[in-house]
């Protein structure tokens, strides 16, 4: 047939462009998908480890963490213990996706419509990335913070450098603003900012006003605790970011990277938060394109069973007793849900209608799907979406562990009437980000006394911190903040569980 | 929609990072690199390869949460009704939600290059400035042909290349031969019919105006020869190992030969392209036998050092002839020796070892801690010391602690470098 994309499973840029044209025509007129504009590089085997390494990004500073974790993927790669993906894609304008050289043609076919149809739609549309990034900037932004970084490092040494970013990449998981209220990130904004801050601080330097006697300084006192809190934005639960507006000994360009590493942390929140929504839209969207496709004939059988298989593979899970379980696959729960949804608008069952009464029958699967995929989350998601009839089809059940209990693990909800909505609820608040992280704040800082950092860990059903790791992230704490730090791990009626105290490492001598 | 293809792009983009990993993880890549050479025939030390590092060092702390009450949601329920329990340990439980996390953390393999390997080694041993500069001095710079180029220098034009690029060019534009036109001449000139006379004059102007626009030799065909620099190493080398293996020699005291040997192998070939290595072992005969049997192949009789020294002369003699190859010879021994032999063994090395050789080093290893051996020189040793001093060209040193092998390794180098710098004028 004259009309196939390809035959076997030889791929030229030519072919590519063809199956791209393809499967652009099916995403934007089938299901009317809304997307950035594309761009699709091949590259090798090596430069997607590289590309792993640096969360997926492709321009990034120089750490010696990356490097690290080259080397683990590169060895477990070389065993052959991991697969490489077959994909990465960049939440950018255009949305970059990677293709790797070694795929097949069905491979190049199957990824470009996932990476470059299904997670650039979702990319753009999806509530949470409009709020959190912004994908005209990250890339200049990449490359403002790659060079900053290098001229940092330049300036003030390689171990100074390191030593801010290894504390700034301990704190990262708490360099996040859950909740907005602040204007979205521009990162474009944010760059030449940073730079006027730099030209600003090299014009007014004057080694002449070090030298200038201080006036007496103001009496202490005074300062009410609410007001002192007020003035210090207290409670805070961005811990970066506080210590970049706050902490009394920081080099300029310490908060500079600082603030770096928080805006590339608060970049990724929004795909933390969304790992089971995404992944399953893009898998729905590879499906019914490569469908489409083969239905028109532009795919042979035997390339559309090769599909099949990987497709298969992807969605595949395990369940708890299996050894190949490790929690729930979000591409099959993702995608399980989606086509579930598609089930429900188009041939609803009574208890569908019963559940589900705003969608149920509707008939516009698409019209349904690229409202759900703009307005959730994966919390709100699963939440809402999950039906009865899924959680029969994975059987799921709900555990509760609790160590005091002798008698074992009791099992509180199964897939019956009684459990449905437990489950689905529990389920829900298992892929709520801010349920699952520690929550950490700063409450207070004793400003007149020894300048003392005080931090609350407020503990959630007897989780308390890994002491070691605690221990160690303090450190780092206390050494940016140069002052005592103390992390005090509280239950819910203020009950003192734990307290840890942590002094700065004296920092050696060069740097005054 | 744009696909570009970023394969071409330089590579090697996490070299930096990575060599940033190595540089922070240093300490501990070198003891992996120390551990893993001590397990590796002498000749794999230069493989490079798979380190196994602890990544204890090298974790990346986050504030994790652990223990207190667990609710999970699974799948896969097949059995279980609201308000079962399920034992928490064996089959069945759901209780490590991330199994395996905390293993991987333990410890992982790197992959390090030959070079990345030699170096850590080395650099372990702190290897001194002395011998670094001498593997320097070694290679030389040779020039070799590395075909043609289209730029050059007009001495280097090659004129057959672009004689031969200009015919080919000739031949694929058809530009009309010198014959041709010759031909066509004469045919007008015998030509009386005018129509015809006017039709071929026709063809003679255009194949005319041909070879002018082809021109014989276009700056297009014209090659340069390319020559390009090449490291010339100092041909090849040879490193006999020569060893008592009589009962008095201890484990303890091959593994510090072993090291020796190792050392001196690595050192050679930095310097050497090729490096072959002679084991010979011998108790009152001598042998020669690969590197398993030498350290640890069972044997024991008395002692004859002459044996060992009369067999390298014979395989000296017979493949390694002193002009094509640089001979070094290191021997190893807790010093007893038949006192039979001691005439023998001198004139062995006086005469036919010594002239051979780049370098002979001798080796007394000892029992770890053994203090006694500082008591008293052994037979081998006083006759060593003996030839020595009269001037013949020896290293020796005595070693009882893996610790000082690298010290001594030095010592020998450092000591030999002045005496032939005295030698010298």
């Amino acid at each position: 047939m004259t009309d196939r994309l390809f035959e076997g499973a030889d791929w030229d840029f030519h072919t590519l462009q063809r199956i791209t044209d393809a499967c652009e025509e099916v995403a934007l007129k089938d299901l009317g998908l809304d997307v950035y504009p594309n761009q699709i590089e091949v590259i090798t085997a090596e430069q997607m480890l590289d590309a792993y390494s640096s969360v997926g990004m492709p321009l990034f500073y120089k750490h010696w963490s990356f490097g690290k974790h080259f080397a683990f993927h590169e060895a477990s790669y070389r065993k052959g213990l991991m697969g490489l993906a077959y994909e990465i894609v960049i939440n950018s304008s255009p949305c970059i996706s990677y293709l790797m050289e070694e795929n097949t043609a069905t491979m190049q076919t199957l990824v470009i419509a996932h990476a470059a149809f299904g997670h650039n739609h979702f990319f753009k549309n999806n509530y949470l990335f409009k709020q959190w990034t912004d994908a005209d900037g990250i890339l200049d932004y990449l490359d403002f913070a790659k060079n900053y970084v290098a001229t940092c490092e330049e300036r003030y040494g390689r171990t100074e450098v390191e030593r801010t970013l290894d504390a700034a990449h301990a704190l990262m998981s708490h360099g996040i603003d859950r909740y907005p209220g602040k204007k979205k990130l521009d990162l474009r904004a944010e760059e030449k900012r940073a730079g006027r801050r730099r030209q600003h601080e090299e014009e007014v330097f004057n080694d002449l006003w070090r030298t200038v006697p201080k006036g007496a300084s103001k009496t202490k006192s005074a300062i009410s605790l609410e007001r002192r809190r007020k003035l210090l934005g207290l409670p805070q639960e961005n811990l970066l970011y506080f210590l970049e507006k706050s902490a009394p000994r920081l080099a300029p360009w310490q908060r500079e990277l600082l603030r770096i590493v928080r805006h590339i942390a608060q970049y990724f929140y929004p795909q933390s938060q969304t790992k089971v929504m995404n992944e399953g839209t893009a898998t729905y969207v590879h499906y019914r394109i490569m469908t489409q496709l083969h239905q028109q004939g532009r795919i042979s059988d035997g390339n559309f069973l090769e599909f099949l298989g990987s497709h298969t593979n992807v969605v595949f899970q395990p369940e708890f007793d299996d050894p190949r379980f490790s929690g729930f696959n979000p591409y099959a729960l993702g995608f399980a849900m989606m086509q579930d949804i598609e089930r429900i608008v188009t041939r609803p069952e009574d208890e569908d209608r019963e559940w589900f009464p705003d969608i149920a029958g509707k008939n516009d699967v698409m019209g349904v799907l690229r409202d759900v995929w703009a307005n959730y989350r994966d919390e709100s998601f699963i939440g809402q979406f999950l039906s009865p009839k899924l959680m029969r089809h994975f059987r799921m059940f709900h555990l509760h562990d609790d160590p005091e209990e002798r008698a074992g693990i009791r099992v509180d909800a199964i897939h019956d009437d009684r459990g449905f909505r437990r489950v689905r609820r529990e389920l829900a608040r298992q892929h709520d980000v801010g349920y699952i992280d520690a929550n950490i704040e700063v409450v207070d800082v004793d400003l007149a006394g020894d300048r003392r950092l005080i931090l609350h860990h407020h503990v959630i059903k007897g989780s308390q911190l890994n002491e070691t790791d605690a221990k160690r992230v303090l450190q780092h704490l206390a050494d940016l903040w140069t002052y005592d730090v103390a992390l005090i791990e509280v239950d819910s009626n203020d009950k003192v569980l734990r307290e840890y105290v942590v002094s700065p490492r004296p920092i050696p001598a060069a740097v005054a | 929609m744009h696909i570009i293809d970023r394969r071409l792009n330089p590579g090697g983009k996490s070299l930096e990072n990575r060599q940033r990993f190595l540089r922070r993880a240093k300490s501990l890549v070198q003891g992996a690199v120390k551990k893993t050479s001590q397990e590796r025939d002498i000749k794999d030390v230069l493989e490079g390869g798979e380190v196994t590092i602890p990544l204890d060092g090298m974790h990346e702390p986050r504030f994790r949460r652990e223990g207190g009450t667990r609710d999970m949601v699974l799948p896969g329920n097949k059995k279980f009704i609201e308000g079962d329990y399920l034992q928490r340990s064996g089959q069945g439980s759901a209780k490590d939600s991330g199994p395996g996390e905390g293993d991987s953390e333990d410890a992982f393999r790197f992959v390090l290059s030959r070079d990345e390997f030699v170096d850590l080694f080395l650099d372990d041993l702190e290897l001194p400035d002395l011998a670094k500069r001498k593997i320097a001095q070694t290679e030389s710079e040779g020039i070799q042909r590395a075909g043609y180029t289209t730029s050059g220098s007009p001495a280097n034009i090659s004129v057959s290349r672009t004689v031969q690029l200009a015919l080919a060019r000739r031949i694929a534009l058809r530009r009309p031969r010198k014959s041709e036109i010759e031909e066509l001449e004469a045919e007008i000139a015998a030509c009386t019919d005018e129509d015809l006379r006017a039709e071929l004059v026709d063809k003679l102007e255009k194949l005319k105006a041909k070879s002018k626009r082809i021109p014989f030799i276009d700056p297009l065909d014209i090659r340069y020869r390319r020559f390009e620099t090449v490291p010339r190493p100092v041909a090849q080398a040879v490193m006999f190992c020569l060893m008592d293996v009589s009962g008095s020699m201890s484990e303890h005291m091959k593994d510090l030969a072993k090291r020796f040997y190792m050392l001196l192998y690595v050192f050679l070939k930095r310097r050497y392209k090729h490096v072959e290595i002679v084991f010979i072992r011998h108790t009152d005969r001598a042998e020669e036998v690969d590197e398993q049997t030498f350290f640890y192949g069972p044997a024991s009789g008395g002692t004859l050092v002459s044996s060992a020294l009369q067999a390298m002369y014979e395989i000296v003699r017979e493949r390694f002839n002193p002009s094509d190859w640089n001979i070094y010879a290191a021997q190893a021994s807790d010093g007893d020796n038949s006192y039979s032999d001691g005439e023998l063994t001198g004139l062995l090395l006086t005469d036919k070892i010594l002239p051979v050789c780049q370098f002979f080093a001798y080796l007394e290893v000892g029992e770890s801690g053994g203090s006694a051996f500082d008591l008293s020189d052994s037979s081998l040793w006083t006759l060593y010391d003996r030839l020595r001093n009269s001037g013949a060209p020896l290293s020796m040193r005595k070693v009882s602690e893996r610790s000082e092998i690298f010290p001594v390794f030095h010592d020998l180098f450092q000591r030999r470098e002045t005496s032939q710098e005295k030698a010298a004028p």
